[in-house]
């Protein structure tokens, strides 16, 4: 596909950064727009292309419009510090200017059709922010963090739950018992057959043939171009159930509600993905060694350094993927003798170390702390088993985000027993990393807790990044060790010059040293959505899962049938959602999946809340009993003095009433409720 | 109140008590319950009471812990053994040996090419990457990748099951399969990870591998983590194959039929010799394995256009069940796959770890990927110029040293130069007496402007253990002359000479 070019500038001398450029093009409107005031100019450029269309005076009209799609073109148009900052002042200083008396044909100039394409384009990766006031902190109130409540359905819900899947188990044995008769064909992997065993075994099969293939179209559906704001699907079609795919030639946009895009750095354009051409072009595709022989490029070294630095660690080791980083790192922290403590809900990838590492393996209760201080007083007491010789470590393991359930890990909780019995603590912050935390630093920024009681942070850089990989971040001396000891070091690829270019942009700026501002504004703009949406679903009666502000919004459908259903009538409103059913969950509790993104308008969200509300309506998904929030508020008196808090939670939860709010009240009440605690 | 008076009362009571059963619903089925269990026999009512009884003590008896040798402490008991206990710290000090692993790190500043500048500011010649055809720094794959930049941003920000799978992956896939011949083919983000999930995603507990004691660090990891029946056979040696494969089937006979399978590499990473292929596809075929070859270092190097193994021994790729190998090394992309009928690959889209659980490689790989496999297939003369370069290069080492010999096959860019067993005999060296040698061969090569590496391996926790013996690492590369070749390959054969000749 040929590419558009994005900007003179930018192509043609990658070396010069592209923000100074855009700051003298910037520069250039200011000075055609000699009337305007500087506040209501600054006032223009952070607007939506919506509240554009506002009535304003002929001129102001026309400079808003020049001035935005300018702006546009060489700068991401979300950041609005870095657009107000030089232009107001220039403008000003060059109000009297004798540019005045340039013929004023050059102000009506509408954006070329190129240009307007080009600032679709860009609004389809990142949209632009729509009112100041979308913006939130995501920080922990303090005070004892709480369990998220997990609501229940009716039980008639669970019932139709469990019939559904006897009806699917009873049905696709009916068909397996025809199938194997007359189609013996499509069972051929299942069998033994000339001597070989079979393939698969049958048994696992059956999931997979019988229930997981009906809906195989809502899964691994092809997409192309940039996983931002939207997302275009390749249209497919099927003419064997679901067996095969054939491409039907066209493509859908659709809103991207699925890609772990949380800081939208997913961007084909704008400084980032300036910097990662850059240096591919000076630093060639790849590093085409492991990091332990040749690999290891200034390239790495450096972004090694941002990344122990962003997470508060003194060093750091970058990995091409996420899950060999978890995969290749508990070998070399525990062995035989060692006990591993493990979240219940940890992803695969640490199951699949911690079965590498040797070590013994407990499991504990998803983010109960009683239960996990149950079996730390059982494993120091008991030591280990039949030998009774004490563990060498201890090893607790959890997430920082769930990326099923959408809570956070109880770190203060975590870190109070680690000073009794103290364990080593890891934590994978896959998703928690750049997600959460007033400064994007995951959850110890999140709860304000030091880094140094933490033993490792780990993370992916594939997430909020927009980039692929992992890390690992602690001591010096630790990692200096691991260096020589942890096998991903030793044998993995190393990550590519183009991938560090965009981790190391993408870090940076969210510390606000390129284009100051826009981190911080992608940050707060990411737990205001999250939240909004959040608190959107509980008004109109869904059940979510997950902590308050948790990009991930897990929506709860629990009949399987629902999971198709609820992809097909979002992907009728062009929203493309995640469906996951078991066995990623529980058999019942099978859900929808929501990652919010920075790169989402409120309108957006509207829109998604909308479109909840109408399936919601026809497939019967509200049916929450209003325990978790989502209520109206009581008497208008929404946050209640903190002195007051317990008596008047205690004076409230007698009444609770299903929340079925209203689409418009929903939206009318969102920005305004949004930054008090979730009810 | 006489005597009467109080057995009215009491049969009263008794009435009373005997309607309010009654009312109790249910009680009649009771009642006949007891009378058809009594049946004029005390004893039969008696036996089902206590039964009852028993029953009744069971469920209210406290929970016992089926876990034997538990020690029953009180809380305090517990609290002090808390107290008590030191963990050791998470990571402990490093060896000498590590020590050094950290501090000889070569940092690359700049691209690598084959003449890469150091962080001390020399350029040299870089024998240590796997860049053998010098794509890395081709001006018209950087064009090419930094379209795909420009379109598809950096990450693919999802893994392939939920809206990862972009449209450049799809045409990766069909590329590799297309180039090896096989039905299907599915890549994956890193091609460490590959293997070690391909196995497990097929070889689950119970079935069976033979596999050769000499395979790679990720197949390793791949076998452990699949908790099979592994059988091992000595390192490249057909005849140890054909009976332990002998063995295996005898052994089996009586049980049901599980799934069989030979692991084995097309070129050995830690030895650079290469597998006898047709004989492995013959005795696989008569005692009804799967074959699954490992292509990491061969894929994009042997062959007339750098199909791997199977084109180089003229074996029919269909014939592999699955083919694994990496899109990382030479084809300097990222990422590995594996290629195979449509059921396997099919399978690994659900049940492949690090498939299912990890994003997708990114586009700009991808597409680099099916960009290389092209220039390979187009032009087999690069890689003819390989094997030259590759030739020249073992001339001037393998033939021509007094100290190290090649275990490498001839055919592989990547030399394995390992120490000759009277060598180490004679000057008694330890296995980290021979890697601080070989470190120092490097550092003396880097002084005279050839970057080469020692053959990193890691121990794993794996038993059996594997032995690799300590080796120097030279990778051949197009992008220098001949001549250059032959110049770095004298460099390296003269340091190599300094170095164990000052060792007594």
């Amino acid at each position: 596909m040929p590419r558009r070019a994005a900007g003179p500038s930018l192509t043609n001398d990658p070396s010069n950064a592209p923000f100074s450029s855009s700051v003298s093009v910037k520069g250039g409107i200011a000075i055609k727009a000699p009337s305007a005031k500087p506040s209501r100019l600054s006032q223009l450029f952070s607007t939506s292309p919506k509240s554009r269309a506002e009535p304003q005076t002929v001129q102001g009209t026309v400079q808003s419009f020049s001035g935005s799609s300018h702006s546009n073109t060489v700068a991401p148009p979300i950041s609005s510090a870095s657009l107000s900052l030089p232009t107001i002042s220039l403008s000003t200083a060059t109000a009297g200017n004798p540019n005045m008396d340039e013929p004023p044909t050059t102000l009506f100039q509408p954006p070329s059709p190129e240009e307007a394409r080009r600032l679709a384009k860009q609004h389809a990766q990142f949209g632009p922010i729509g009112h100041h006031s979308h913006r939130y902190s995501s920080r922990h109130p303090g005070g004892p963090f709480p369990e998220p409540i997990m609501d229940e359905p009716p039980y008639y819900y669970l019932l139709t739950t469990y019939i559904s899947y006897l009806i699917l188990i009873a049905f696709g044995h009916v068909r397996d018992f025809f199938g194997k008769r007359f189609r013996e064909e499509n069972y051929r992997h299942l069998k033994p057959r000339n001597g070989y065993g079979a393939l698969n075994s049958d048994f696992d099969n059956f999931y997979v043939r019988r229930l997981k293939l009906r809906i195989n179209d809502c899964f691994e559906r092809p997409v192309t171009g940039v996983p931002g704001r939207y997302i275009t699907l390749i249209d497919r079609a099927t003419d064997d159930h679901n067996r095969h795919f054939y491409l039907t030639g066209t493509t859908t946009d659709t809103l991207n509600l699925s890609s772990y895009n949380y800081l939208g750095f997913a961007q084909s354009e704008g400084p980032c993905a300036d910097i990662a051409e850059a240096t591919l072009r000076k630093y060639g595709i790849t590093s085409p060694s492991t990091r332990a022989e040749t690999g290891t490029q200034d390239l790495h070294v450096e972004v090694e350094d941002l990344v122990a630095k962003f997470v508060g660690k003194e060093a750091s080791m970058v990995f091409s993927m996420g899950f060999g980083t978890n995969a290749n790192i508990f070998p070399a922290l525990v062995n035989k003798g060692c006990l591993i403590i493990s979240d219940e809900l940890n992803h695969a990838s640490i199951r699949f170390g911690a079965r590498l590492s040797g070590a013994s393996i407990a499991m504990f209760r998803h983010n109960d702390m009683r239960d996990l201080e149950a079996k730390l007083r059982e494993a120091i007491s008991q030591g280990q088993p039949r030998t009774h010789r004490p563990w060498k470590k201890i090893l607790v393991v959890v997430e920082g985000l769930y990326s099923m359930e959408g809570s956070m890990c109880n770190l203060p909780g975590l870190i109070e027993l680690k000073r009794r019995y103290k364990y080593n603590l890891f934590i994978d912050e896959a998703h928690s990393i750049g997600a959460v935390g007033p400064r994007g630093r995951g959850v110890c920024d999140y709860f304000g807790i030091d880094t140094n009681e933490v033993d490792v942070l780990m993370g992916t850089l594939t997430k909020s990044f927009g980039a692929n990989g992992g890390y690992i971040a602690a001591d010096k001396a630790m990692i200096d060790v691991l260096r020589a000891t942890n096998s991903g070091v030793f044998y993995g690829e190393a990550p590519a010059p183009a991938v560090l270019a965009q981790i190391m942009s993408a870090l940076r700026l969210i510390q606000g040293e390129l284009v100051p501002g826009q981190g911080e504004e992608r940050l707060q703009r990411l737990a205001f959505n999250s939240r909004y949406l959040r608190l959107g679903l509980k008004r109109l009666g869904f059940i979510v899962y997950g902590h308050d502000d948790s990009p991930i919004i897990p929506v709860l459908l629990f009949n399987p049938a629902k999971m198709p259903a609820f992809s097909h009538e979002m992907l009728k409103r062009k929203i493309s959602v995640v469906v996951v059913g078991y066995p990623a969950t529980p058999l019942v509790s099978s859900r929808a999946r929501f990652c919010v993104s920075a790169a989402h308008t409120k309108e957006d969200l509207d829109r998604i809340l909308t479109a909840c509300d109408e399936i919601g309506n026809v497939l019967q998904l509200k049916f929450s009993t209003g325990i978790a929030g989502g209520a109206l508020p009581a008497n208008e008196e929404l946050t209640p003095p903190p002195e007051m808090e317990k008596a008047w939670h205690r004076k409230r939860t007698p009444k609770v009433v299903p929340p079925r709010w209203p689409i418009e009240d929903v939206i009318r009440r969102g920005v305004q409720d949004v930054k008090s605690p979730l009810f | 109140m006489d005597i009467q008076e109080t057995q009215r009362l009491l049969t009263e009571y008794l009435h009373e008590l005997a309607a309010l059963f009654h009312r109790v619903p249910g009680s009649a089925i009771f009642l006949r319950y007891v009378k058809s269990s009594y049946q004029n026999d005390p004893i039969r009512s008696a036996v089902e009471l206590f039964l009852f009884l028993f029953a009744v003590r069971y469920l209210l008896a406290p929970k016992y812990s089926t876990k034997p040798g538990v020690v029953q402490l009180s809380e305090d008991e517990i609290d002090d053994l808390v107290d008590e206990w030191t963990p050791e710290p998470l990571v402990g000090k490093p060896t000498p040996l590590e020590a050094m692993e950290v501090d000889k790190r070569t940092v690359i500043v700049g691209p690598v090419g084959p003449k890469s500048k150091l962080a001390n500011g020399r350029t040299v010649m870089n024998l240590g990457s796997y860049n053998f055809y010098n794509f890395n720094t081709n001006e018209s794959l950087k064009e090419k990748a930094i379209q795909t930049l420009r379109n598809y941003g950096v990450g693919p920000c999802g893994p392939r099951g939920f809206y990862g799978t972009q449209d450049v992956h799809m045409k990766t896939e069909a590329d590799v399969a297309s180039f090896l011949g096989t039905a299907s083919c599915i890549i994956y983000a890193q091609a460490f990870s590959t293997i070690s999930s391909v196995i497990p995603a097929f070889s689950k507990r119970g079935d069976i591998i033979v596999a050769d004691k000499g395979v790679s660090f990720a197949i390793r990891k791949g076998i452990q983590i699949s908790r099979s029946i592994v059988r091992w056979y000595e390192h490249n040696d057909m005849e140890d194959l054909e009976r332990v494969l002998a063995k295996v089937t005898k052994e089996q006979a009586r049980k049901p039929l599980t799934r069989r399978f030979i692991i084995t590499e097309g070129l050995f990473e830690s030895y650079g010799d290469m597998v006898d292929l047709p004989k492995v596809i013959e005795l696989k075929l008569k005692y009804k394995f799967r074959l699954i070859l490992d292509e990491t270092w061969s894929f994009g190097v042997l062959g007339r256009t750098g199909r791997g193994v199977t084109e180089h021994q003229n074996v029919d790729a269909a014939e592999v069940d699955m083919i694994v190998g990496s899109l990382a090394g030479p084809l300097i992309a990222g990422g590995g796959f594996c290629a195979g009928s449509e059921e396997i690959v099919h399978h690994q889209r659900i049940s492949a770890a690090a498939y299912t659980f990890s994003a997708a490689l990114p586009a700009l790989l991808s597409t680099t990927a099916s960009a290389t496999i092209n220039m390979l297939q187009n032009s087999p003369e690069t890689v003819t110029q390989l094997r030259e370069h590759t030739r020249a290069m073992w001339a001037q080492l393998d033939p021509r040293s007094d100290w190290v010999y090649c275990t490498s096959a001839p055919e592989n860019p990547m030399m394995i130069l390992v120490l000759k067993p009277e060598v180490v005999n004679a000057k008694k060296l330890s296995e980290d007496d021979q890697q601080f040698l070989l470190q120092d061969v490097v550092d003396e090569c880097l002084a005279n402007g050839v970057l080469i590496s020692r053959l990193k391996t890691l121990q794993d926790n794996f038993e059996p253990k594997q032995v690799v013996a300590p080796a120097l690492k030279v990778c051949v590369t197009i992008g220098l002359t001949r001549k250059e070749i032959e110049k770095a390959g004298t460099i390296i054969r003269h340091a190599i000479t300094k170095v164990l000749s000052k060792r007594k």
